[in-house]
């Protein structure tokens, strides 16, 4: 037995070799097929011509064409639709399907995408957008007005697909959408319209094509897996399997010429993420290019001389992508008095967070909880009159004088009649940075005498409590970087208090305040790029969020990103010499100037 | 014959219902709704958000009352109908486990055969062995003992990372399209060895540790010491020993099944390895019930089927088994 097992090894092993020495072989031969031109070419003439014979796809694909990138896929890739919204292939929207304008975030900059202009108000109600010239979808039709008004249309409450996707809401102000030619559309809005709202939907919503999507019925429109769809985008889906999604570029795409840029990568294999264990060890091996995922410890892979670069050469090293928040559940004793979230609020220790459980990669968040990217707007003197920082002696002060006191001596306070307190703080089991966080916040309210547990529900139910409104303390990072504060503010203060639990986002502690409702509102009708009145406005809402806590901001979440200048250069960084794209391969993020990072990316070799 | 197949058949059959019933029951009883969860991942606001919840718990069934959605679970099971993933909406259930179920058989069988027949053969030529005995079954012990994920991390990082002998992750190289060359095959290959290793070292130890005390056992037996004292050569009386211990290890294959499918779950996830082990962890995050039973169902129907093929096994290695059978039937 063991003597023909150690036959089959020592065959294998011998074969290996064999094999180990063919290997460069076999991927030489497909790089003199895939020079680019030549592959369009043929791929039309099959699709007119010969049917019987398939696109020249190479069997391997050469490296130093190819992108890889990880963190968005955590399951097989089975949805390319992209209003299938937290579940589509990666780049289903910003590679595959494009939006009228992409947002830049870190320049607070609308960039015309298929839109050929800025956003043009022709009268306080009259949104006009003109398209592109020349764009076509992969079919080769033309992407024109008709198309725009299509997708728009579909989640028309009046219309004849009624489908419920997530730029619905357009529906509260908008009154019609009308065709004026062949590529120029007419949004007409109510009176005060929610611009803010309306700037938001035209980078996040995905343009389909008329022609095919029409034949669909309304349950294959939102449900469907619409694997071979047609879109606009500079990439195509090619092929995918359990554990990656392979696209290839579209040479025939309109921004070649628009841009006069032309992706780097033919091919972008994303891979399908077991663990941030793996990712770390595809990352050291160097087979990930660009990896979006949570790798603790990244710091000394930066320093250590393992060739991986983040967005900053130093602490924190990641942009700030969302706000993670101690949430509140305000219906309760006795976090329902505001006394008790302001003790909190000085009892937590955020730098022990960002150090200890982020070994640094995370900055701690201002206490306005508003992104570094919004900035701008954080009213100084406000945050010099509220803001907080740890202090356990005045959370302590601040519980005592609100008459919260330890009647029982177990060294935990009770409530003011006397009853006992005991909370929980949640968040889902195996989110291990989370784990060690509130681990950490349990700790510090402890150690100023509020009895608190950690617990680590599964996803599933942690959920549901804070949709149900049954949770006491959680953690949350819902609200991520975007066009307008306005995402955060709704976030926090999301009302009707009825409706939490269908939004489904934020003010899942059902905090209830009018005026801050009130004030959410006129945020929205500001004008989009009108700073003053948006400051003014969140200004006031500052003032209520530092004094009412109604959440506690504790830190921001990086967009995670490690990137490997082996085969690719020219990443985005911080540097002056280098551009200032977001460097991530997110659902929402190629929307986000993700996709200019590709078009500026270069092979290492051609530098 | 038929009587003993006949017996065991109607218990087989009782066991598959009873655990796809329970299979049926796990994932209604935990909390929560899934459907609340792929709305809020998708990001739905307002109106939109109740008319996809109508039309998601239209879309699984889950709007019916318990007892039809059990009766419908049972009708779909004989359709080969077992619903829509939720965790990978809209891919059919039966879709999803068809792609990654290759990956396990082609991982699960050889390292159960490959590590049953060497950690057997091994462990009868160490008993009695001083030398082996002293150096290598400690080592034995040990490798039993290791957690399946562990010795996962340990060889993914000696052989992936440090020695970048292996890939450590994936089922084949990412830079592949799937074809029958011989690269691709080698890439199948290497990207199998791993999970493969990790699961057939720590059964291998199991079963040479099992089998050597075993045959212990068995040398001390009146059989052996009478069979010595005629004068056979040690060899015959080792091998008569070796053929009474297997049988106690066959029945053990049976009960261990379950325990390797489970040591299987944990190699894939660490490895990345396709398969269904990273989709039931995923399906449970997710409240994803209909690949959640999918998945079981596979797991009770696989050690099933595999307990069957060792009850057919046993008839045919162990003579008393027929002996009693036919004592039975006259």
């Amino acid at each position: 037995m063991r003597k023909s097992t150690f036959l089959i090894l020592s065959f294998l092993i011998v074969m290996s070799m064999v094999l180990a020495a063919c290997a460069p072989a076999a991927v030489a031969t497909p790089i003199t097929i895939t020079s680019a031109p030549q592959v369009v070419k043929e791929t039309q003439v099959v699709t007119q011509v010969v049917p019987a014979t398939p696109a020249p796809v190479p069997l391997t694909y050469a490296r130093n064409e190819t992108l890889y990138t990880s963190g968005t896929q955590w399951g097989p890739p089975s949805s390319w639709n992209p209003f299938n919204g937290g579940g589509y292939a990666m780049g289903t929207i910003g590679l595959v399907y494009e939006t009228l304008y992409i947002y830049d975030p870190l320049a607070d900059k609308f960039i015309p995408w298929l839109a050929a202009q800025d956003m043009k108000w022709v009268d306080p109600t009259t949104l006009e957008i003109k398209l592109r010239d020349g764009i076509t979808w992969t079919d080769g039709t033309p992407l024109t007005a008709d198309d725009v008004l299509f997708t728009y249309k579909l989640a028309d409450p009046n219309g004849d697909f009624k489908a419920g996707l997530n730029f619905a809401g357009l529906y509260n102000f908008l009154s019609s959408i009308d065709k004026v030619d062949n590529l120029t559309v007419d949004f007409k809005f109510k009176a005060n319209p929610a611009y803010q709202e309306v700037g938001f939907y035209l980078w996040q919503t995905p343009i389909v094509q008329a022609a095919s999507w029409s034949k669909l019925d309304v349950k294959d429109i939102t449900g469907g897996a619409n694997e071979n769809g047609i879109g606009s985008g500079p990439y195509l889906f090619e092929s995918h399997d359990q554990d990656r999604q392979v696209l290839v570029r579209n040479d025939n795409w309109w921004g070649i010429k628009a841009f006069g840029k032309t992706p780097g990568p033919k091919r972008i294999v994303d891979i399908v993420n077991g663990s941030n264990n793996v990712a770390l060890g595809l990352v050291l091996q160097g087979g990930l290019d660009l990896s979006n995922n949570f790798l603790p410890g990244v710091a000394t892979l930066v320093k250590g001389g393992y060739g991986v670069q983040t967005y900053y050469p130093e602490a924190p090293y990641m942009l700030s992508a969302n706000v993670a928040a101690l949430i509140i559940n305000e219906q309760i004793k006795p976090l329902d008095d505001v006394n008790f979230r302001k003790a909190m609020a000085y009892a937590i220790n955020t730098d022990d967070i960002v150090q200890t459980a982020y070994t640094g990669i995370v900055k701690a968040a201002d206490p306005t909880g508003l992104l570094p990217i919004w900035d701008k707007y954080v009213d100084q003197d406000m945050v010099a009159k509220y803001g907080w920082s740890y202090d356990p002696a005045k959370a302590k002060q601040i519980l005592a004088d609100a008459g919260y006191k330890d009647v029982n001596n177990d060294k935990f306070v009770e409530n003011k009649d006397g009853s006992p307190i005991a909370l929980e703080v949640t968040c889902p089991s195996g989110w291990t940075d989370w784990m060690a966080s509130i681990q950490i916040i349990s700790k510090n309210a402890q150690a100023v005498g509020i009895n608190m547990t950690p617990a680590y529900p599964d996803y599933g139910p942690w959920r549901d409590a804070q949709l149900k409104g049954t949770f006491q303390l959680s953690i949350q990072n819902e609200s991520q970087m975007s066009s307008t504060p306005w995402s955060y503010y709704k976030w926090v203060f999301q009302n009707p208090i009825a409706n939490i639990a269908t939004a489904q986002y934020g003010n899942y502690g059902r905090y209830d305040n009018p005026k801050a409702f009130d004030l959410v509102n006129q945020l929205n009708q500001v004008k989009v790029g009108d700073d003053a009145a948006i400051k003014a406005i969140t200004s006031q809402l500052q003032e209520i969020t530092l004094t009412e806590y109604p959440t506690i901001p504790l830190w921001y979440n990086g967009l995670w990103s490690q990137v490997s200048n082996a085969v690719w250069t020219n990443w985005p960084s911080s540097a002056d010499s280098a551009n200032h794209y977001l460097p991530a391969s997110w659902r929402g993020y190629w929307n986000m100037t993700g996709i200019e990072m590709l078009l500026d990316l270069k092979p290492a070799a051609a530098q | 014959m038929a009587k003993y197949f006949r017996r065991k058949l109607l218990i087989y059959l009782l066991t598959f219902i009873i655990a796809v019933t329970v299979d049926w029951c796990i994932p209604r009883f935990m909390p929560g709704n899934p459907v609340d969860l792929i709305i809020s991942r998708a990001g739905l606001k307002g109106s939109a958000v109740s008319q996809m919840y109508t039309f998601y718990m239209q879309a699984f069934g889950l709007d019916q009352p318990i007892w039809k959605q059990y009766l419908n679970f049972w009708i779909a099971i004989f359709h080969g109908d077992l619903g829509t993933s939720i965790f990978l909406f809209p891919s059919p259930v039966t879709k999803v486990i068809l792609g990654a179920v290759p990956y396990d058989l082609a991982l699960l069988i050889p390292a159960i055969l490959t590590s049953w027949f060497a950690g057997n053969n091994f462990g009868a030529f160490a008993a009695r062995s001083k030398r082996l005995d002293n150096t290598l079954l400690p080592l034995g012990y040990i490798l039993t003992g290791t957690p399946y994920m562990w010795l996962g991390i340990v060889l993914a990082w000696a052989f992936g990372i440090a020695w970048r002998i292996f890939p450590i992750a994936g089922g084949y190289s990412f830079a592949m399209r799937p074809a029958l060359t011989l690269p691709f095959i080698w890439s199948l290959f290497q990207h199998w060895f791993l999970p493969f290793a990790s699961l057939f070292i720590v059964q291998f130890g199991g079963w040479a540790i099992g089998m050597r005390n075993l045959i212990i056992y068995e040398l001390e037996a009146d059989y052996s010491h009478y069979l010595a004292a005629l004068g056979a050569p040690k060899r015959l009386v080792r091998k008569y020993a070796f053929q009474n211990a297997m049988l106690p290890q066959l029945t053990g294959l049976a009960l261990q099944l379950g325990v390797i499918v489970a040591g299987a779950l944990a190699t894939e996830v660490v490895f990345s390895y396709p398969g269904i082990g990273y989709l039931i962890l995923q399906a449970i995050h997710n409240e994803d019930y209909f690949l959640l039973q999918g998945c079981f169902l596979f797991v009770v129907i696989g050690v099933l089927l595999a307990n069957f093929i060792i009850d057919i096994t046993y008839v045919i290695v162990d003579p008393r088994t027929r002996a009693g059978m036919q004592g039975g039937a006259s």
